[in-house]
């Protein structure tokens, strides 16, 4: 059984005892337990199943690395899931649920699966996408969805805060064990701005554990000195509980930092994303032990020998009354003598080496521990928790020489140097076949902005695992990421261990049966035998192995097995480790939770949204809103039990025969001034805008180089050096940046002044036979259509406002686009309301225009263009200049293949029975592809119902388009016959252009 | 995320507030040229490993185009200058063929 030990645990506070509960089960911990010691102390042994195979699963390991014990936190708009428990604090209150268990954790149906796990194979997900196919649907894919993924997704809206905030220093260390603190001294101390980051909640890391002594003091006093010293240095910034996730180009870290993971619902935000830029990083993230592989290393009360001291000293918690450590190495001898000054049992120390003399092992014989060299575990006993052992050689395969009995084991197979941060921005490693393991190559290391090592690794991240080499090792790397005068380190007294011995597979000889029960992904049930089944159908890439296999995938990211998976696979490759590499480290180093990288940015405030100065209009009126990039634009207004579709066909009626207001504030407004203004739009615009007159409006296309069109506006001149141009309201900031870029990096010797002024000026559209009226009725300029003739402009006074006048259409009508400063926008739009009542003015929105502007057979830029489209296709000749030298587009169009006759171009569309052709319809040519797929011969660009012609119109891109003029032509409807129509002139509505002068 | 340093109004910017415009240096062909020298000109880029020259706008800043040397492997940046430049300036060639001796220039 594991339980709480009556004395010692140096982290927990015995005085404050908490309560919480677990799949619905009322436990007791101490303040400072993390969950995984609270459940161990309560002797919750089994804590999740297993992903594949639903095999019971206990607490592996004491940190970060843990695979198996992860839990679903909180309960409903606080629910998380996959919550690694040797991470998260023990809370009063704190309520968790195990996982990937139905119907209870001690009760499992899918532990069948272990029963058939010769039939879930390494790479069992790709053999059964290819065969059999009906096998697919009805049995793996109905499977592999109810056990797909670990906790369960949350239901409600997160009820927590999240923030993120920016930091700024010299040096970024990261990891507060006794390499981060020493190295934050040395970078500190010639008075760089240094942030120190840990993520546990604690300082020191594991040096106190192993009872290390530095500078003649206890480490863990040391510990809290240099915590002392570093807090009262200005230039020093001190976090716990903050894991920087990733390293990233330049110096830029993210830190997830657990503000208030522990104290739920106290008002702070639940966690903060730090964006860091470090000049330099000094990584000092430790080591992690590695597990052995050996049958039935997986049930729980295995655990990593660390991990075993951990809840001994940290936490006053005893795994198990007998423990047998089983090892490669002298470190694990610690966790034996941990547990024996605690009064515990070690019935054995199963050491693979064949000798076991230094002073750990000496030590440990003196405490009357029994060691066994030489021998190895040929399997662990139990189901839910393990019951005992059963020994063999080492160099056998894995005849059982004895049992004991025990209730857990301790394991060590060596230690992994955490190279993820170094890794990161591509900083490369060395494999150490002395110490087994990779390390970072200070020859290779990844490069910042002005060419130099950008993360400097120290400690046991470097491979120094040793106190004394760790703290030389930190302080240089600190005073060298500071460009500091190196300090004096403190000295640790020396630590004399034999080299460890690597073992990847025990008994070396083992058979199949022994390697189908060795886990080395616990997270993902991947076995020694999958990686070898890998490696004979042919994965020697240590990528695609891990692909075919999952070793090392998912929330773990295989932080205990891709050591020991790519020892495997080298060995059944007959590679050396180092020629199979390693897999890619990527960012996060644990997973960062959605809140933290969304932070304030969700509900209202997801994005910023541009209204224009009506908007508060429009939202008191039943303005139907739809989003045009960040605007929002009245998609149609609707009034009493109306649907849209009648709100529209209203709007477009009451436009037609009377008058209407359209809000076209939104409309892109650039000012393009300068001497050379009008040669300058003569190149951005396939027409020519040198000769317009002033006080004259034209209508101009623009084109990228490629020469596809890209925009559409209406240009005006508004003095002999100053045009006003418009654009879509999705395009002011791409063509004015369009602009910019052709007169700052093109013709840098032009003088032109180019102005984005958009959101100076409120924009509206006065459209209807009786707009004219409703202007005179305002008064105080002329706008008769002698004065003003379609497609001019004016300046002067209307109703009392400064307003500048342009005689234009995009609906076909007698039409007036008033434009005045923002300020004055809603007090201009409520006069012409106010005014407009004895003419019946109306509102009309954004729907209604587009469906205005098809009946007139107006383009629209982003449905009668996707980027394919140039001028020519959409009959738009006449507006090309054909004594123009040189405009972007121009050689792009010279292009043969552009002039093609049988190019998809621009014609309209009736259907027969004047329905309405689907949106994104096809149009059907004879015959199929080699697919069997049908051919096509164009598409619906625009497809409408027309209140004015009270029947279906469309717009389309058809192969020779008005050549084909009057021919029936079929276009697809998905769930029904294809439609017939009749390719027409896309002119639909008053072709001779009459209603314009009104 | 990159840092880049504005020549123009001196701010070392984050990727953030900067906009790529690809390849620097580029010769415009227009009306008249062949079609293998406009197909190379908006099509054919060099995309090397190592020494590269780009665009870039301080578009979230003053809005002014600039030119980026950088090493796209190492995303070692050797320096800046302005868009109005048909050349790298000379002591940032000399800078970049000190730390790159196999770089053939820029063209």
């Amino acid at each position: 059984m594991s339980t709480r030990l009556s004395k010692g645990g140096r982290l927990i506070d015995r005085s404050a005892a908490v309560e919480f509960t677990f799949n619905g089960k009322r436990l007791r911990g101490f303040k400072g337990d993390t969950l995984a010691a609270s459940l161990l102390a309560n002797d919750q042994m089994l804590v999740g199943r297993s992903f594949k195979y639903h095999r019971a699963r206990g607490i592996v390991a004491s940190g970060a690395e843990e695979p198996n014990a992860l839990v679903n936190m909180g309960q409903g708009a606080r629910m998380e899931p996959n919550q690694r428990t040797t991470t998260t604090e023990t809370f009063a209150g704190l309520t968790a649920h195990s996982q990937n268990h139905w119907p209870s954790l001690e009760f499992d149906v899918g532990v069948i699966n272990n029963s058939f796990a010769r039939f879930l194979p390494g790479g069992f997900y790709y053999k059964t996408f290819i065969h059999p196919r009906f096998a697919w649907k009805h049995v793996f894919e109905p499977f592999i969805r109810k056990s797909a993924g670990l906790g369960k997704a949350p239901k409600e809206m997160d009820s927590d805060r999240y923030e993120q905030a920016y930091a700024f220093c010299d040096v970024l260390v990261v990891g507060g064990g006794i390499a981060g603190l020493q190295a934050a001294l040395a970078a500190a101390s010639g008075g760089a701005r240094v942030i120190v980051l840990e993520q546990a909640p604690y300082w020191g890391g594991r040096a106190p554990v192993d009872s290390d002594v530095i500078d003649g003091l206890a480490a863990e006093v040391w510990v809290k000195n240099t915590v002392e010293a570093l807090g009262k240095m200005e230039n020093v910034t001190l976090r716990t509980r903050c894991m920087a996730a990733g390293v990233y180009d330049h110096g830029y870290i993210l830190a997830e930092d657990r503000v208030a993971d522990h104290t739920p619902g106290d008002g702070r935000p639940k966690k903060r994303l730090w964006r860091i830029r470090a000049t330099r990083i000094v990584s000092a993230t430790g080591a992690l032990e590695r597990p052995l592989s050996f049958a039935g290393n997986d049930i729980p009360g295995v655990m990593l020998a660390s991990a075993v001291r951990d809840y001994v000293v940290n936490w006053a918690v005893s795994p198990g009354d007998r423990t047998v450590v089983v090892t490669n190495n002298d470190d694990a001898y610690r966790t034996a003598i941990a547990l024996k000054e605690a009064g515990l049992a070690v019935p054995c120390i199963v050491d693979a080496r064949a000798q076991a003399n230094g002073p750990l092992p000496t030590q440990a014989r003196a405490l009357g521990i029994r060691i066994e060299t030489g021998k190895a575990i040929a399997k662990v006993k139990g189901g839910k928790r393990v019951t005992g052992v059963s020994l063999c050689m080492q160099a056998g395969e894995g005849a059982a020489l004895e049992d004991i009995s025990c209730d857990a084991v301790a394991m060590s197979g060596g230690w992994s140097p955490v190279v993820h941060l170094w890794s990161h921005c591509g900083g490369k490693l060395n494999w150490d076949t002395a110490h087994a393991m990779f390390r970072p190559d200070a020859s290779r290391p990844p490069i910042s902005h002005d060419g130099l090592a950008m993360v400097y690794p120290a400690g046991a991240a470097n491979g120094a695992l040793h106190a004394a080499e760790a703290l030389a090792d930190a302080a240089r790397a600190g005073a060298a990421a500071a460009g500091a005068t190196p300090i004096t380190a403190s000295t640790a007294e020396p630590r004399e261990e034999a080299a460890l011995e690597p073992v990847w597979v025990m008994p070396q000889g083992a058979g199949v049966k022994l390697k189908s029960k060795m886990w080395l992904d616990y997270q993902n049930d991947v076995k020694v035998s999958d990686v070898q089944l890998a490696a004979r159908e042919g994965y020697e890439s240590v990528e695609h192995t891990k692909r075919y296999t999952t070793l090392g995938m998912a929330t773990d990211q295989g932080k205990l097995s891709n050591i020991n998976g790519l020892a495997v696979l080298a060995g059944a490759l007959n590679a050396d480790i180092p020629n199979v590499g390693t897999t890619t480290f990527r960012p996060p180093y644990t997973p960062v939770t959605f809140g933290a990288l969304a932070g304030e940015a969700r509900g209202e405030i997801f994005q910023p949204l541009r209204r224009s100065p009506i908007h508060a209009w429009h939202e008191a009126n039943g303005a139907y809103f739809e989003p045009v990039g960040l605007w929002r634009r009245p998609y149609c207004y609707t009034k009493g039990g109306e649907n849209h579709a009648q709100s529209i066909e209203r709007e477009i009626n009451n436009t037609r025969s009377g008058v209407g207001l359209l809000d076209a504030s939104t409309l892109g407004k650039i000012i393009v001034k300068g001497p050379d203004a009008g040669r300058f739009l003569d190149m951005l615009y396939t027409n020519v805008m040198s000769s317009l007159g002033i006080g004259k409006c034209r209508y101009g296309l623009m084109c990228n180089e490629n020469g596809f069109l890209s925009d559409d506006g209406v240009v005006v001149r508004l003095s002999e050096d100053t045009w006003l141009c418009h654009t879509t309201t999705g395009g002011a900031e791409r063509i004015h940046g369009h602009m910019e870029d052709w007169l700052q990096c093109e013709w840098w010797d032009w003088q032109v002044y180019t102005a984005n002024v958009t959101e100076e000026y409120a924009q509206i559209a006065v459209a209807g036979p009786k707009s004219r009226a409703l202007l005179e009725k305002l008064g105080g300029m002329d706008v008769s259509a002698e004065t003003l003739p379609f497609m001019t402009f004016t300046e002067g006074t209307l109703g009392g406002f400064p307003v500048r006048v342009f005689r234009i259409s995009f609906s076909g009508e007698l039409s007036y686009e008033l434009s005045v400063p923002a300020s004055y926008g809603l007090q201009l739009w409520e006069k012409l309301v106010e005014a407009g009542a004895e003419f019946g003015v109306q509102p009309y929105g954004t729907e209604a225009m587009h469906v205005m502007r098809a009946e007139k057979g107006f383009i629209m830029i982003g449905d009668e263009t996707d980027g394919t489209v140039v001028p020519q296709d959409l009959n738009l000749g006449w507006a090309i200049s054909k004594k123009k030298a040189d405009y972007l587009g121009k050689r792009g169009q010279e292009r043969s293949f552009l002039a093609a006759p049988d190019r998809w171009k621009l014609a309209g569309f009736e259907t027969l029975d004047g329905s309405v052709i689907p949106d994104g319809a096809y149009i059907i040519a004879p015959g199929v592809n080699a697919n069997g797929q049908g051919h096509t011969q164009g598409r619906v660009t625009s497809t409408y119902y027309s209140p004015t012609l009270k029947k279906g119109i469309a717009m389309g891109l058809i192969k020779g388009g008005l050549t084909r003029m009057d021919e029936v032509v079929e276009f697809t409807k998905i769930g029904g016959a294809p439609v017939k129509a009749k390719v027409v002139d896309p002119v639909f509505y008053d072709k001779e252009g009459a209603r314009n002068n009104g | 995320m990159l840092i880049l340093e504005c020549p123009y109004c001196g701010v070392h910017a984050c990727e953030t507030e900067l906009t790529p415009g690809y390849e620097a240096h580029l010769k415009r062909f227009g009306p008249g040229s062949s079609d293998d020298a406009f197909e190379a000109y908006m099509f054919a880029r060099k995309n090397p490993k190592g020494v590269h020259f780009e665009r870039w706008r301080h578009a979230y800043g003053c809005g002014k185009w600039f030119l980026a040397a950088r090493d796209t492997a190492t995303l070692e940046v050797f320096g800046t200058y302005p868009a109005q430049s048909s050349a790298p300036p000379a002591e940032l060639q000399d800078k970049i063929k000190a730390k790159r001796p196999e770089w053939k220039g820029f063209q």
